[in-house]
């Protein structure tokens, strides 16, 4: 699935913006930094409630496609400026982690773990 | 014998949680110019990146020496801290000593330690309470697990 379709479905908001043609392959919700770097996979689209730097570092480390940030928390600018410094694109919902599963595990994406 | 083909050594501060990360950006972007397999450099870099953690988290500070070979990448973290007095529970996964701070950081939940051993083909964990500990990790370069 595009990013871009993802990103429409959760009604996002733009931080750091995404190249045209990003593919989402699975996706991996969690706080917790370590389960994302054990269980995520390249091209997984990376959710989370937690904004500080090690999000980004996690992010750069797994390879994932984005960031979307859940309930509506967003990153402070050095956050955002180390997301652009690395390439990887930012999101922000103003859904929930669960209701942000639920609609893209009905558009047809799988978790990662 | 495996050639020795290029070698670095970073220091690691305690509680600089802005900079954790840092030098396995680097490390990350030193094996992709190299042309290092990509599943490969994820591997390496988890386990740079968890070992950078523990050492921010718990240790007063510490050093990460990573030799790349015509074989293989060896990673070691030596650090100068508390120590680590039961290893055989430091390795089972969600058991930690974490504090609140280091939870709210997105780490401490026991997948640390679990994370470098699972990333690695070969792997040590060395401890001297009061002292320090040292985590030795290698992995090959041709993938296989």
């Amino acid at each position: 699935m595009k990013l871009a379709g993802v990103i429409a479905l959760m009604g996002c908001e733009t931080l750091s913006a995404a190249g045209d043609d990003v593919d989402v392959e699975a996706v991996v919700a969690s706080d917790g930094m370590s389960e994302i770097l054990a269980f995520s996979r390249p091209h997984a689209l990376m959710l989370t409630g937690l904004t500080n730097i090690q999000s980004v570092r996690t992010a750069v480390v797994a390879d994932v496609s984005a960031i979307v940030y859940v309930r509506d928390k967003r990153p402070e600018q050095k956050v955002l400026d180390l997301a652009v410094q690395n390439g990887i694109p930012i999101f922000v919902t103003s859904l929930g982690m669960f209701d942000s599963c639920g609609i893209l595990y009905e558009a047809g994406l799988e978790g990662v773990m | 014998m495996s050639e020795e083909l290029l070698s670095r050594s970073f220091t690691l501060h305690s509680h600089d949680f802005d900079r954790a990360g840092e030098i396995s950006t680097e490390i990350k972007a030193m094996l992709k110019e190299l042309g290092i397999d990509s599943q490969v450099i994820r591997r390496v870099v988890v386990v740079c990146f968890e070992a950078e953690m523990n050492v921010v988290m718990y240790a007063d500070e510490g050093t990460l020496t990573f030799v790349l070979t015509d074989e293989d990448v060896g990673i070691e973290i030596a650090d100068r801290g508390p120590g680590i007095g039961d290893l055989d529970r430091a390795l089972e996964e969600g058991w930690s000593t974490a504090t609140d701070e280091m939870r709210e950081m997105g780490f401490g939940f026991g997948m640390g330690l679990p994370n470098i051993r699972r990333n690695s083909d070969s792997f040590d964990l060395r401890s001297e309470v009061g002292v320090g500990t040292t985590v030795t990790s290698r992995i090959r370069l041709d993938g296989l697990d």
